[in-house]
């Protein structure tokens, strides 16, 4: 089970999180003209990598806030986490 | 009948308890503090069971963890458990065990055909011979191989015992309560650190219970003793024994299971058989010590062949002989110290040293109690079926591969050490890469992972005095980067021993013409042949290895086993044994019951159950509870004998005709605060939501992004800035993440606040055309009139001296009012509600009659918003704004989605207007159409329409909006039906939507 840093209530196990995917998808704007290519790529297409990952998490059980994770997907080592409007990379 | 094999005074038993138990029906007697091991060694019994695939006698070959073979089924309390291994099973008052594996009896098993049939069932058997035919696999050979197969039986009854789980944080966690772990549990505790140490035995001590080591001029026992009291009196230290820490996971979590209450005839009240510790810790010190290796010699595994070290264990903890004639064969000095043992209470072994000509303290010891020692020798044979009777032995040349003449000599027993394999298993877990140290032929954790440090024998330091030295320095140095304390911890002067080095030499050599099976996997019956038929057909990864031959799988994870096959295929392949690799070590380290694992989350507490506040007046009402999510909520009320039909039939007629009143309590409420507030609900619902004035109510659909509906309910503008949503009981969580998600990650610009607020507020639907009078009765200064109140509308009120919010909307279709009160006025707002409208001839409704309203009125729902259809689809479309953009909207251009044949909510009746229509259904064109018939769509909710009288369902069909009118079957091969029927309107109740308007 993983030990992830919340931003703002620190250490906490993972039962307290729900996973919220990459986090390095951006939505793109309201009303805004945009292909099915750019759409398609918003709402499915995901990397999957294997290594370093920027991830979505909420801390579900405890603040409810989003953060942001950047988290090994293969050793599952946790480099670092920020919050929702943190500046990341 | 006597314990023949105790020793008087001996031992760390209790004797003045003694126990009567029972093994395969029969009664023997021990002593408290035995193992049902000890105890039946103790009575001469070696017999314990049969081999798992050739059903071979089998015995007693560790004392603890070590043990393959000697599993039990154990009957405890009326209960009974598999999978037990006699050497960790501590003896408590009228244990009940029997043999497993065996048929009639352990002494007279059919199955051990199949050691004279070996000849057939080699290696990967199991794969080459039930391959074909492929018919045959169902119905002969997975039958035959269950019953083959497997350790025991598991209960089929509902397991009474109450099993917790604990979370734990520490700063060390120490896995070993042997010298190492001692050593630096103490130096660490002295610094005020948080320690937590384990032993998976009762007693404390490791290695210092049976060598004969002295440690600050005290016997090594009496200084862990010493050691561990004091530790109990610390408050920064958790002492627990019969504790095994079984798994090391991400982050430093380990998992710990306690054996409370199995030693004891029966669980004390309030306490847990078995407690599992989540552990998460800063640093974990491994010390759990090292396992004997065993020597592969001809028919290595008939009982009384053990490791030298359990036979040790047996006599100086138990106060047992395994043997009054022993054989030791070693190719170290562990065999000595055995040897000594037995010697130093009367008994004279006999030691074959593979070794030509070894000197060391230890040794010379034993030549001079006189023991007879022969070097350069080993044991080709033992011989003898259920019991060893004598062996063969014979010379072995210099390079161990030419044997001498054989002789056979009498002895009851054979302890064997081929020196010792490091318990590595929690390190490789936590994901060390291990590395192989020539000195111990052997491999210890190489680099670090994560927090972990592996100390002492764990480690492949056999030295007690390096052991000592590194754990003491260990414990004091990571602690004190912990806690900033510096306390100094002498460590004790140790004397010990010095042995000599051992020899490499494992495994005897066949003598010619003879096919003694030898065995390296006692559990899974894997011998020197198997490993040699599967490297001569081609596997050549040591994980295929065994996985073909199933070396070192099962519950013994290859605790003895590994490195002699290790060494077989290294030897075979011409390779050396690090360039072969070992196989993954995979928690449990030892098997841990299914009842741990699961923990209270059993029964109707494996996920929470919510109640409303009106839930003790529903069940003092005959109300029928049913789970809708984690909610109970009534499903109907029952009156005299009526079934479910029947009373929700009553209440949902009572509905449409007089007012009927509904738990709501359990739909999810968001409030919404916020100068923003209506710029987010207009970009997460699909209809407009900035012109919504103050004390009206509206009903939204939002979507997915992939334009799939995710919810739907109403939202009232309580006042300028404020909201209060309303969500389905199932999606409440999530709708709430959703919102959430978009105002912190994707318009934190946006100036709104949302936070749940279903626990707060209860609330009750009043439904019918009396529905008005009630409101009216329950606030009276109130104008309620549909001009005052109209639809949609929302006004406060003072219900009998309760704040409450009234909303008017309509699930039912009916004229009705939603009231919310705080939860704590819940029951009393219920109560009146009751009592005005008696006169209007109100009743309670359940669910069922709930579903059966909005059904028939086309309301669609959780069964039509199934995370599949799309506004369009559930006949939304008109609340799909084209102007403005919302969370979802792109999505719908989809093809797929704007196709002229797209699915819609369609109503279905049967043409007979009697039979009920399964849901789940397919809708087909033809009923006798050849399989596979197309699908034209599927039964979503079915009812029986109170206003018609007759069936009726709803249904998600391709080409729905062109299909009204026309006859289908519907077809559930389920229930085995066939029914002819019409598509009709959804609406199929007052589709003009009159009602809820007057």
């Amino acid at each position: 089970m993983l030990y992830i840093k919340c931003p703002h209530c620190g250490m906490r196990p993972q039962i307290e999180f729900s996973y919220g995917g990459d986090a390095s998808v951006k939505r793109p704007e309201l009303n805004k003209e945009i292909s099915d290519q750019e759409w398609d790529d918003f709402v499915y297409n995901r990397k999957s990598l294997r290594g370093k990952h920027l991830e979505l998490w909420q801390h579900i059980s405890g603040c409810r806030q989003w953060i942001k994770v950047e988290r090994d997907t293969a050793t599952h080592e946790i480099f670092n986490t920020f919050k929702a409007d943190e500046g990341v990379v | 009948m006597s314990q023949d094999f105790r020793l008087e005074s001996v031992g760390l038993i209790n004797r003045d308890k003694k126990l009567s138990f029972k093994f395969n029906g029969k009664k023997y007697f021990g002593y408290e503090g035995d193992t049902l091991a000890s105890a039946l060694l103790a009575n001469g019994v070696h017999l314990v069971g049969r081999s798992f695939k050739y059903h071979r006698p089998r015995g007693f070959f560790g004392a603890g963890v070590d043990e393959p073979y000697a599993i039990v089924q154990l009957y405890r309390n009326n209960e009974t458990e598999p999978n037990i291994k006699a050497t960790e099973q501590e003896l408590f008052e009228g244990l009940e065990a029997k043999s497993v594996n065996c048929w009639p009896s352990v002494n007279f098993d059919i199955g051990a055909i199949n050691n004279f049939l070996k000849i057939f069932l080699p290696a990967g058997f199991y794969y080459k011979t039930f391959m074909w035919p492929k018919s045959f696999w169902y119905r002969i050979y997975e039958p035959f191989i269950r019953k083959a197969a497997g350790l025991g039986v598991a209960s089929t009854k509902h397991d009474k015992e109450r099993y917790e789980h604990k979370y734990e944080y520490c700063d060390l966690l120490i896995a070993g309560s042997g010298p190492s772990g001692l050593s630096s549990a103490y130096a660490a505790a002295k610094n005020g650190a948080k320690v937590i140490l384990a032993e998976d035995k009762p007693r404390f001590g490791g290695s210092l219970l049976t060598d004969d080591v002295n440690i600050g001029n005290q016997s090594g026992k009496d200084w862990a003793e010493g050691i561990i009291t004091e530790l109990k009196t610390m408050p920064n230290v958790v002492v627990k024994n019969r504790s095994q820490i079984f798994g090391y996971y991400d982050h430093n979590m380990l998992v710990m299971s306690e054996k409370v209450s199995d030693h004891l005839p029966k669980t004390k009240k309030y306490h847990p058989n078995k407690r599992l510790w989540y552990i998460r810790a800063k640093e974990v010190l491994i010390s759990s010590g090292s396992i004997e290796r065993p020597i592969v010699f001809g028919n290595n595994d008939t009982p009384g062949v053990m490791l030298s070290s359990a036979a040790k264990e047996y006599l100086k903890v138990y106060g047992v002989l395994v043997g009054k004639n022993p054989l030791i064969f070693t190719n170290n000095d562990s065999g000595y110290e055995t040897a000594i043992e037995f010697q130093k209470h009367g008994v004279k072994p006999v030691i074959l040293d593979s070794r030509k000509n070894p000197e060391s303290e230890i040794i010379d010891e034993a030549k001079s109690l006189g023991i007879n020692i022969k070097n350069s020798y080993v044991v080709v044979a033992a011989q003898g079926y259920k019991k060893v009777k004598s062996a063969d032995i014979a010379s072995i040349s210099d390079d161990k591969k030419q044997l001498g003449k054989i002789e056979n000599i009498k002895c009851d027993c054979i302890c064997v050490s081929g020196f010792w394999t490091p318990s590595i298993h929690l390190a490789s877990q936590s994901g060390n890469k291990t590395k192989f140290k020539e000195e111990i032929d052997a491999f210890v954790p190489g680099v670090s992972k994560q927090q972990e440090t592996t100390l002492g024998a764990a480690n492949g330091v056999f030295s007690l005095e390096e052991t000592l030295q590194t754990s003491f320095a260990k414990g004091s140095e990571i602690s004190k980067k912990i806690t900033k304390n510096d306390n100094e911890v002498s460590i004790p002067n140790v004397v010990e021993k010095k042995s000599s080095q051992h020899d490499k030499f494992w495994c005897v050599p066949l003598p010619a013409g003879k096919h003694y099976k030898r065995f390296l996997d006692f559990q899974n019956d894997v011998a020197v042949s198997d490993i040699e038929i599967a490297l001569r057909e081609g596997y050549r990864s040591i994980e295929h290895v065994k996985r073909y031959t199933t070396l070192g799988m099962a519950t013994d994870q290859g605790k003895t086993s590994n490195l002699n096959g290790l060494q077989l295929v290294s030897e075979i392949e011409n390779k050396v044994v690090p360039a072969v690799g070992h196989t993954t070590f995979r928690p449990p380290y030892t098997p841990i019951s299914i009842g741990a694992i699961v923990g209270r989350e059993v029964g109707k507490h494996s996920k929470p159950t919510r109640k409303s506040p009106i839930h003790a007046w529903h069940e003092k009402n005959n109300a029928v509870f049913v789970d809708a999510g984690v909610w109970l909520r009534p499903r109907y009320y029952k009156r005299g004998n009526e079934n479910l039909f029947e009373g929700s039939k009553r209440e949902a007629k009572n509905v449409r005709t007089n007012v009927g009143v509904c738990d709501v309590t359990t739909l999810g409420k968001i409030d919404i605060k916020g100068p923003d507030a209506a710029e987010l609900l207009n970009r997460v619902y699909t209809n407009a939501w900035l012109k919504l004035p103050v004390g009206k109510a509206r009903y939204g659909v939002m979507l997915r992004e992939d334009g799939i509906v995710m919810d739907d309910g109403t939202t009232t503008r309580i006042s300028e800035n404020h909201y209060h949503m309303t969500t389905t009981t199932a999606q409440a969580a999530n709708v709430l993440s959703h919102l959430e998600y978009y105002l912190q990650l994707v318009w934190p610009e946006l100036n709104v606040n949302v936070v749940s607020t279903t626990e707060q507020w209860a609330g009750a639907a009043i439904a019918g055309p009396k529905s008005r009078n009630v409101l009216q009765k329950l606030f009276p200064n109130l104008d309620v009139s549909n001009e005052g109140l109209p639809f949609m509308g929302y006004m406060e009120g003072d219900l009998f001296g309760v704040k409450a919010r009234i909303f008017r909307i309509s699930f039912s279709g009916e004229l009705a009012y939603e009231v919310n009160v705080e939860s704590d006025n819940g029951n009393f707002m219920w109560e009146k509600i009751m009592e005005v409208g008696e006169e209007f001839k109100i009743q309670p409704y359940g669910t069922e009659a709930l579903s059966t309203l909005r059904i028939e009125m086309g309301h669609v729902a959780g069964s039509e918003l199934d995370g599949r259809t799309i506004p369009y689809d559930n006949a939304l479309e008109g609340l799909v704004s084209k102007k403005k953009d919302f969370i979802g909207k792109r999505s719908l251009q989809r093809v797929a989605f704007t196709a002229d044949d797209r699915q819609r909510v369609v109503g279905v009746v049967p043409l007979d207007k009697k039979t009920s229509i399964p849901e789940g259904s397919h809708l087909v064109k033809d009923a006798n159409a050849p399989l596979p018939n197309p699908k034209l769509g599927h039964i979503s909710a079915s009812c029986w329409s109170v206003e018609y009288d007759n069936p009726f369902s709803l249904a998600i069909l391709k080409d729905g909006k062109n299909m009204i009118g026309k006859k289908l079957f519907v077809m559930s091969p389920l229930k085995n039906k066939v029914i002819p029927v019409e598509i009709v309107s959804s609406h199929y109740v007052d589709p003009k939507g009159e009602r809820v308007r007057s």
